[in-house]
């Protein structure tokens, strides 16, 4: 028989994550430090709207850029928020989750050849996409000394005549990691100066603890050379109803929204009927879990200072990325001994790029009363190691 | 930051000042002053515990009792309502707009000492024009807390 096979397909790597979890699937009481997503049920009045949508039979297809009034909301809260005007006519569109906004950016914008810059450690899904777009990923590896912003040196050093596209990944998974207005700054004038375009992933822009957050896009001279990819998965805990959005010139909304059109068709209906209702109703849910988030995450640092453990202070997401290089173990040996000896499970930071070694992601999207049961293990588990160093 | 010790200390009332100071980012001696001025202005009124008597093997009996009553020149309700929430068997007493004047909870052990209750104390209240008790069969949920359903987390154990 033939190769049924893509080379393609077969190439790519597969996801780090993975084989994590299917260790983790097979143990018993373990606390998991490991989802990347929110553990809110998404707010009732939310839920409610899209059952309602269903009773009234709201069943069909929407158009394939999403329903009116969600781009029209989405538009009015990218205002609200970034201050940002987008045309809910031509410069958005509805998408299944952020994901295939990541996939459907690459694909309208790369030839074969491309240079797309990806800083890492970041989410599993740029590389890939870019690999199947016909893109060549180019990564950047971002550093702890700078709280793992990309810097505009870092940027401009990774630069060819190539380069297409610079995947900006920011509140950052894993890492928690943001990017200030003075950052994006000072790095939008080398993406003026070298004429690229970026993808800025924003999906935990509700989610950061320091100054609200700030969009690549605000940016004077960056809205014509931006992709904003969003959604409701961390905002307003809408990860299971599968819905984001991509916002940018019209030219490459229009290529973006053709590729959706044929593989997609529309997002889903009774998600994008919720999805209005959250952006109309939906701030004060969003605060009241962005505090909670917020406690949590000063609670991790304070457990981490107290047990010694070196971390940088994460201004966004649901992550905090402490090193465990003081161990003299790889994250992988790390993250599955910790698993094996105290059953909890954190993600080694090298799931999210070869230079998350040395870390691992800790996610608080679990109640502080979890999150000091795991904390309590991990003391103990990080005072054997020491012992064993010593000794 | 009274806003936010307040919605933190609704949930959990044990929480120690210290783990207040560090989930809030103040501190310590900021949340102990506050606290203290909370319960000397009688804004935080008591550290109560939410139990599910259901569970136990305590036999307790809980109604809510509307009660019509007349008015008392000068004092509106609040003589009467003193008068009904003096009694250690009432655990509320809230005054009601709409069909009726004062939602009153009663806890006793048995449905015979509770309509004992209203017959002799409540309804022979000069005051008092009419009572409707209403027992309470289940509690699904109370105080923002959900007593019918454990929490169970029915995510992915990993995610990227």
């Amino acid at each position: 028989m033939r190769n049924p096979l893509s080379d393609k397909a077969v190439g790519l790597k597969p996801s780090g994550i993975r084989k994590f979890f299917d260790i983790v699937n097979e143990m018993d009481d373990v606390i998991s430090l490991s989802v990347g997503e929110p553990d809110f049920d998404t707010p009732w009045h939310i839920r409610d709207e899209g059952i309602y949508s269903l009773e009234k039979g709201r069943t069909f297809y929407t158009s394939n850029a999403g329903l009116k009034e969600l781009k029209e909301e989405i538009c009015n809260y990218l205002k609200r928020k970034q201050g940002v005007e987008y045309n809910p006519l031509n410069e958005v569109f509805v998408t299944v989750g952020g994901s295939e906004g990541i996939d459907a950016a690459m694909r309208a914008m790369l030839n074969p050849g491309d240079e797309v810059l990806i800083p890492q450690p970041s989410f599993v899904s740029y590389e890939p996409c870019a690999v199947l777009a016909g893109g060549v990923p180019v990564i950047i590896e971002l550093k702890e000394e700078n709280e793992f912003r990309l810097t505009a040196q870092e940027l401009e050093q990774a630069i060819t005549d190539k380069t297409k596209l610079l995947v900006l990944p920011f509140p950052n998974n894993p890492t928690g990691a943001i990017m200030e207005k003075k950052d994006l700054e000072e790095i939008a004038e080398v993406i003026i100066k070298n004429d690229i375009y970026v993808m800025s992933d924003e999906i935990y822009a509700e989610l950061t603890y320091k100054d609200k957050h700030v969009s690549i896009a605000e940016i004077p001279g960056m809205k014509e050379r931006a992709i904003l990819i969003n959604g409701f998965s961390k905002a307003y805990a809408m990860t299971g109803w599968r819905l984001g959005y991509a916002c940018g010139p019209k030219e490459i909304i229009a290529q973006m929204l053709k590729i959706h059109q044929f593989a997609i068709m529309c997002a889903p209906t009774t998600s994008q009927y919720a999805a209005v209702e959250a952006l109309r109703n939906g701030d004060e849910d969003v605060a009241q879990m962005r505090e909670e988030y917020n406690q949590r995450r000063r609670y991790l640092l304070y457990a981490f200072k107290e047990m010694g453990i070196k971390c940088f202070e994460p201004f966004g997401a649901f992550y905090v990325f402490p090193s465990i290089k003081e161990f003299g173990m790889t994250s992988d040996e790390f993250a599955t001994r910790f698993l094996q000896e105290e059953k909890v499970a954190a993600v080694p930071g090298t799931a999210f790029g070869d230079c998350g070694e040395g870390f691992l992601r800790i996610s608080y999207a679990y109640s502080l009363d979890n999150l000091k049961i795991a904390m309590g293990r991990l003391a103990d588990f990080v005072e054997r190691l020491r012992k064993e160093q010593k000794g | 930051m009274r806003e936010k010790i307040l919605t933190v200390i609704e949930r959990n009332s044990r929480i120690d000042t210290k783990e207040l100071s560090v989930i809030l980012g103040v501190e310590e001696i900021d949340i102990v002053n506050e606290l203290a001025a909370l319960e000397s202005e009688g804004i935080i009124c008591g550290y109560h515990t939410l139990i599910d008597w259901e569970k136990t093997s305590i036999e307790k009996v809980t109604a809510l009792i509307e009660v019509r009553v007349t008015p008392q020149r000068g004092q509106g309700f609040d003589s009467i309502a003193e008068r009904i929430y003096k009694y250690p068997e009432v655990t509320s007493v809230y005054l009601i707009s709409g069909g009726f004047d004062l939602l009153v909870t009663l806890e006793g052990k048995s449905l015979k000492e509770i309509s004992g209750f209203v017959s002799d104390k409540l309804s022979t209240l000069d005051t008092v024009l009419s009572t409707a008790t209403h027992f309470i069969l289940k509690k699904y949920k109370d105080h923002g807390t959900i007593l019918a359903k454990k929490y169970e987390d029915t995510r992915e154990k990993v995610t990227p």
